[in-house]
């Protein structure tokens, strides 16, 4: 590796085998075991939609239905088309509402019944990954027409009302200020929802219920935006908590471009079930890498609750995991958005130069990824002169390191949602760094064997220690230990867990077959 | 509020030296200048700039001087004002909870802990309601902590059981229960549609409904949207606002459960 910083490509080298001795136990466990999510992504791809008079959605009622009669194990798709052909039906959702009023009794089929209800499913499930198939067409060709951004880093803007209808033209307005990605915030406490919610929603708590119809809506008009402003813009959203698996496929139908899709995040941050975990994000980033879903991982949380000077090099261990387990998972460099953060307490002396080290050091190891780049949150504080100022730095470390996402800071961080002229402060601040200094990057070379070098080097040696700790152990007893941003969370607790089962024999899940193939029927 | 709670307040103290009477301070003793920025709902013309002034004169700014005006969106303009206020603030009159317990280092409390209550301080933390942020309640147990001074977690005397996010209300109650919570620490930093107090009322009725008085641990909550003189209103012991130290907390559960009241005895 012929870089700025001078690594050992030996090294790097040894980090990455590293990384893939401590993920590969942990992607067989994904490999034997799903989860109820993951079987209602499958029937979601079959087609199924709605939800009853409850707001339960039919997925919800169906895999219950089929769990009740013969368990998670066997996979709900053979045992859901297998009824389809005794009840002779041919809509899943009406099957589902069948089941619901408990009408309908599941069986796992065997011979040559089960044959023809895997191929039935097979089938169903196709039209959906070709649903997802044409609309990565669809944005390539979109792309092609509006174009991508003119600069790089490109500028992801946060919007987090909690009523999609007002999201809308906040993000819309946004975009028209330079915003080149929408994120849509979700609403508090809906990661540990073990359901999607339903339709356009208007209330939210300090964010917005992520829905298909929501999905739906705001890219749609993203899409006008697109057209006006002669750039595409993206669409962000959260293919994260008890439901990874149905956003990553929602997404994948509605067109998102990008999702926030952390190996580890819900585990540390959620307390959701590490195999639950584990199991589902596998089959979300099998879909993002089908859909073309550029994912974002959430290396900058570890920073929030440690301190992001002495637990640097636990960010560098999860990207080079979060790599491992994306690239496993089918997803090419071009769709790591791997995350890191501007989190040194700015009273660190040389806490900027520090800063230049580590996000440098993420480029580097990740050459071809677009690397996510998050402002400071931990040290931002009422002053918000000082956050300006703060953010001002944040944005010149994302130019002169050759970031690829960057996520506007807010100087009003800690204090209120942004309100609309704190977003124009903020971007006020990215343009004027981007637009002074946006090819500084091509000058900045680090002296040799200097601060920037050594720091960097030495956050990659606690990173290959950490992983050589790891690979004498497992991952899971890492993560039961608190080895990443200090939270404990042992393999047998945590929520989520009761929905999770080891295959049986005959498992049958369809779209994993169709995405491990690359297949379209 | 009540008389009785009026008194639990301290009045600032107006010594000799300090000033009674005061108003803000630009470069001048008594100049009275401010500065303030905010948006009206209008595009950028000659009448949004009298507005935008005339606003300001409303707020007692007289005489209001617009520096700064620039259009945002579509139909928006963006205002910074400096001007001069005219209102004074009597001190005597200012009320706010003071710290009415010595502060103490990590070595004190741990001492106080164990030469008086001769047992570990069990306290139990948690986000309670659908609130995720777990960064208030992480800064005041984590070993970590917060601005250089350790956590909770790193006082030997204390044992910590941080429940983390999204805690409902029964789980805290019977964590509580289960670790004989000497107390609870609650964070809240979701304020949308006062759901901070909605989620407080509802746990501190919960603890009365579940323990008799004398056995319920001390409930304390924090977050930077708290007002610390509601106390009574929502049913809890003490209100932690913005900016509150893991050492300033221990030091209260140190005067709260240990000194104060062996001293009534």
């Amino acid at each position: 590796m012929t870089g700025k910083l001078d690594l050992d490509p030996v090294l790097v080298a040894r980090a990455r085998e590293l990384a893939r001795r401590a993920g590969q136990p942990v992607v067989d466990l994904a490999r034997s075991h799903t989860t109820v999510s993951v079987e209602r992504a499958v029937l979601r791809l079959a087609g199924v939609s709605g939800a009853d008079p409850d707001g339960i959605p039919w997925v919800n009622r169906l895999v219950d239905a089929v769990v009740a009669d013969v368990g998670l194990g066997h996979g709900v798709a053979a045992p859901v088309f297998d009824a389809m052909a005794r009840e002779g039906l041919t809509d899943v959702t009406l099957l589902a509402q069948k089941a619901a009023a408990g009408s309908v009794r599941f069986a796992v089929p065997a011979g040559r019944a089960a044959t023809a209800a895997r191929r039935a499913a097979r089938k169903s499930v196709s039209a959906g990954i070709r649903q997802v198939d044409r609309r990565r067409v669809e944005r390539d060709r979109l792309v092609k027409r509006y174009g991508d951004p003119k600069q790089r880093p490109w500028i992801y803007l946060i919007v987090a009302t909690g009523d999609i209808y007002e999201d809308i033209p906040q993000a819309q307005a946004a975009a028209r200020a330079g915003a080149d990605v929408i994120a849509v915030i979700r609403s508090t406490g809906q990661s540990l929802l073990d359901y999607v919610p339903e339709g356009a929603t208007r209330e939210g708590f300090a964010g917005t219920y992520a829905t298909q119809e929501n999905f739906r809506l705001m890219r749609a008009a993203l899409d006008t935006s697109s057209k006006e402003l002669g750039r595409y813009v993206r669409l962000t959203n959260y293919a994260s908590g008890l439901c990874m698996p149905e956003m990553a496929t929602l997404a994948g139908l509605e067109r998102l471009d990008m999702m926030l899709n952390d190996s580890m995040y819900g585990i540390l941050f959620r307390d959701i079930n590490p195999i639950r975990t584990f199991v589902d994000q596998r089959f979300s980033r099998q879909v993002h890498a089908r859909a073309g879903i550029i994912i974002n991982t959430g290396e900058d949380n570890y920073l929030t609750t440690a301190d992001a000077v002495d637990e640097a090099h636990t960010v560098t261990v999860s990207q080079l995991l979060n790599e491992y387990f994306a690239h496993e998972a089918g997803l090419a460099d071009w769709q790591l958005g791997l995350g890191h953060a501007f989190e040194i307490n700015p009273e660190v002396p040389e806490s900027f130069r520090l800063e230049l080290a580590h996000a440098l050091l993420a480029r580097e190891l990740f050459p071809d990824a677009p690397l996510k780049w998050m402002p400071p949150t931990k040290h931002m504080t009422g002053d918000v002169f000082r956050g300006n100022l703060l953010d001002g730095f944040f944005n010149l470390v994302g130019t002169m390191t050759g970031q690829g996402i960057l996520l506007v800071g807010m100087m009003t961080e800690a204090v209120v949602t942004p309100w609309l002229s704190d977003r124009d402060i903020a971007l006020q601040n990215v343009r004027y760094v981007l637009g002074a200094a946006g090819g500084l990057h091509e000058d900045f070379v680090p002296a040799p064997g200097g601060f920037i070098q050594q720091r960097a080097n030495r956050v990659l040696g606690e990173a290959l220690d950490l992983l050589e700790r790891i690979g004498d152990q497992s991952l899971l007893s890492a993560i039961a230990e608190g080895t990443f941003g200090i939270m404990k969370r042992p393999a047998d607790r945590g929520k989520g867990l009761s929905g999770v089962a080891r295959h049986e024999a005959d498992y049958f899940n369809p779209a994993s077959d169709l995405l491990e193939e690359g297949a379209t029927r | 509020m009540s008389s009785e709670e009026r008194s639990a307040l301290h009045g600032h103290p107006v010594g000799p030296g300090d000033k009674r009477v005061v108003r803000p301070y630009g470069d001048t003793s008594g100049d009275g200048m401010v500065q303030i920025s905010f948006t009206l709902p209008v595009p950028h013309t000659k009448r949004a700039e009298g507005a935008a002034v005339q606003l300001a004169n409303k707020m007692g700014m007289d005489p209001a001087m617009l520096v700064h005006a620039k259009p945002i969106g579509d139909g928006f303009t963006f205002f910074v004002v400096y001007g001069r206020v005219n209102h004074l603030v009597d001190m005597a009159e200012v009320h706010v909870v003071e710290r009415d317990y010595p502060l103490l280092g990590a070595k004190e409390v741990n001492a106080v802990v164990k030469q008086r209550l001769r047992r570990k301080l069990s306290v139990v933390g948690a986000c309670i309601g659908t609130d995720a942020h777990t960064v208030g309640i992480d800064a005041i147990l984590n070993v970590k902590g917060i601005a250089g001074e350790k956590g909770l977690e790193y006082y030997r005397e204390l044992k910590v059981t941080n429940l983390g996010a999204q805690v409902s209300v029964p789980e805290l109650v019977e964590a509580a229960r289960l670790e004989r919570a000497d107390a609870v620490l609650v964070s809240q930093v979701v304020t949308q549609r006062d759901a901070h107090l909605h989620n407080t009322r509802e746990m501190s009725a919960a603890f009365r409904e579940a323990m008799p008085a004398g056995r319920r641990p001390l409930l304390i909550v924090g977050g930077p949207r708290f007002d610390e003189t509601m106390t009574a209103e929502l049913g809890v012991d003490r209100i932690f606002g913005r900016g509150t130290t893991p050492g300033e907390v221990a030091s209260y559960l140190v005067h709260a459960l240990i000194t104060s009241r062996k001293q009534k005895a």
